[in-house]
């Protein structure tokens, strides 16, 4: 059914660290690596070893510049992926009632035996959240491992979303953001956790943690610098003889 | 966006075809005979075949029939059902028209009704999306329904009407357009809030991979603005100038002919540059459209 619940009291989604992410796409790897041989069917390549390879993907990384107006530019990694929307725009322009919105937890998901891959709900999704694979000819989105969470033959530890399990960095976050004593509702509260797009007024469930403000080169580097002779401000021996030569012609 | 030569033929011919219905549809002296079936045909074959073509760009053509269960949220569920309520209605007006002689003008009524109903749902398919904002606009419903009435009217033989309602389409068109170009702007999505990073100024600065991808693909394909402005000239000539030039010389099948196709060439063309030119936010995670 592609009518969206009022309201889902469970809002299980990611909090993701821009402050932390290194850009190693690692979760980019493991994502790919669980969702092609698990849920649904697989995240297929064309040509992967050819000329040019393509193909598709749940999780993807970008990277952006920043240029303040003053110091340095900074170099931003950008993971992405769906963002579990509170209002989906994919799910209500399915004309088949393949994408839905769980009630329990709140996922987006793609029923792939309804699915005519139409392509509409990657036209509605403002994020670049949902890709058609070209071999199946339906779409592909994050689950947030729906078959890893609940998932009682794997051990404790492993039952979150491979992308946050694999993060060497420790830059993504699963929990539950609709409640808000939950640690992942605890630390956007900190950190001023974000919406991407708001005024798409999606209301995306998925949070990003701004990257902290960087110290710069400015002002006084070490406190006894004023106190230290600067060394070697002509040039001496043969530097100096070779300078004071090359002057002279 | 990426013109899928698919829904180009699918949104120009059935809006052509659903436009002949209408005006068939209210005609208080409608043919009948051969002349009818001849018109009927004309007519389903345009809006039959313009469905036909938007199932070829389905990654699974075999399951559309499923697409008719969502008319309650999804536009396109409302399109195909819209679609289909029209053909059979103006199936059994045709039917009575062409074999019986008898004119069941109610019937006709409904069914130029439900053709204007399926090209108002095929005009918010895309109107709806927040994404595009090009299109997210009444305009674009206003635009879709001037067209069709015009190359209806056009193909009915109505020369009087097809001239007006081809400058107001062509008016129309224009200013959709001219307003259409500051729209992405107006939004006020940037990638500043696409990204959230609002230390300075933001640049795409590493895709997340070499290569292109579906998203790249389909969402954001770009179109030399200097070609953009001849070819939208061209489609203006194509749908409106020449058109009303053959319609003001002195009547002949074979100009009127020539009306038809040149009018229907324009259209493809101004479809063409709808799909081009349509910028989705999601290009902004790219790179793409910053001013």
């Amino acid at each position: 059914m592609t009518q969206l619940p009022e309201t889902t009291t469970c809002k299980l989604g990611l909090v993701i660290d821009l402050d932390t992410c290194v850009g190693c796409h690692a979760c980019v790897i493991s994502c790919k690596g669980w969702n092609t041989e698990n849920y649904g069917a697989p995240l297929s390549d064309q040509d992967p070893y050819g000329a040019a390879p393509s193909g598709t993907f749940l999780n993807r990384v970008h990277s952006y510049e920043v240029q303040p107006e003053t110091g340095p530019a900074q170099l931003i990694h950008f993971p992405k992926s769906c963002l579990h929307c509170e209002d989906a725009p994919c799910v209500t322009v399915c004309p088949t009632g393949a994408s839905y919105k769980r009630t329990e937890d709140g996922i987006v998901l793609v029923n792939e035996t309804d699915c005519i891959g139409c392509g509409l709900c990657a036209w509605a999704c403002p994020y670049g959240a949902r890709e058609l694979d070209a071999a199946e000819g339906v779409m592909k989105k994050c689950t947030l491992c729906v078959d890893r969470i609940y998932n009682e033959n794997l051990p404790e530890e492993d039952r979150e979303p491979a992308c946050v399990r694999t993060c060497p960095a420790g830059a993504r976050h699963f929990g539950d953001l609709g409640d808000p004593e939950s640690a992942v509702s605890q630390l956007v509260a900190d950190r001023g956790g974000m919406d991407l797009m708001p005024e798409q007024g999606t209301k995306p469930v998925n949070k990003y943690l701004p990257p902290r403000p960087k110290d710069g080169w400015q002002g006084e580097v070490d406190v006894l610098a004023p106190w230290l002779a600067p060394v070697a401000e002509e040039p001496r021996g043969f530097l100096g003889w070779l300078d004071r030569t090359l002057e002279k012609l | 966006m990426h013109p899928a030569p698919s829904i180009i033929a699918f949104t120009t011919l059935s809006g052509l075809g659903l436009g002949l219905l209408f005006w068939l549809g209210v005609d208080p002296t409608p043919p009948t005979g051969w002349v009818g079936l001849a018109f009927f045909l004309i007519a389903f074959g345009l809006a039959g075949g313009g469905l036909m073509a938007s199932t070829f760009h389905l990654g699974r053509p075999e399951r559309a029939l499923k697409a008719f269960t969502q008319w309650q949220s999804s536009w396109l569920s409302r399109e195909a059902s819209a679609a289909v309520a029209t053909l059979a209605v103006m199936g059994l007006y045709a039917a009575g028209l062409v074999f019986f002689g008898r004119v069941w003008q109610p019937l006709g009524w409904l069914g130029a009704g439900l053709s204007l109903v399926t090209v108002y749902t095929t005009s918010m398919i895309y109107a709806q999306l927040k994404t595009v904002p090009r299109w997210h606009h009444w305009s674009t419903s206003a635009l879709f329904l001037a067209l069709a009435l015009a190359g209806g009217a056009l193909l009915s033989g109505r020369v009087t009407v097809a001239m007006v309602l081809i400058l107001i389409a062509g008016g129309l068109q224009t200013w959709w357009w001219q307003a259409g170009d500051r729209r992405l702007r107006a939004s006020g999505t940037t990638l500043a809030t696409a990204t959230g990073l609002t230390a300075g100024k933001v640049r795409a600065f590493e895709p997340p991979h070499t290569g292109p991808n579906y998203l790249t693909r389909e969402m954001v394909f770009t179109v030399a603005r200097k070609h953009a402005q001849k070819l939208r000239l061209v489609a203006l000539a194509l749908m409106m100038v020449l058109p009303l030039v053959l319609l003001i010389a002195p009547f002949h099948h074979l100009l009127a002919l020539l009306a038809v196709l040149s009018h229907i060439a324009g259209v493809a063309t101004a479809r063409w540059l709808f799909f081009a030119e349509a910028e989705h936010v999601v290009g902004l995670y790219y790179g793409a459209h910053n001013p």
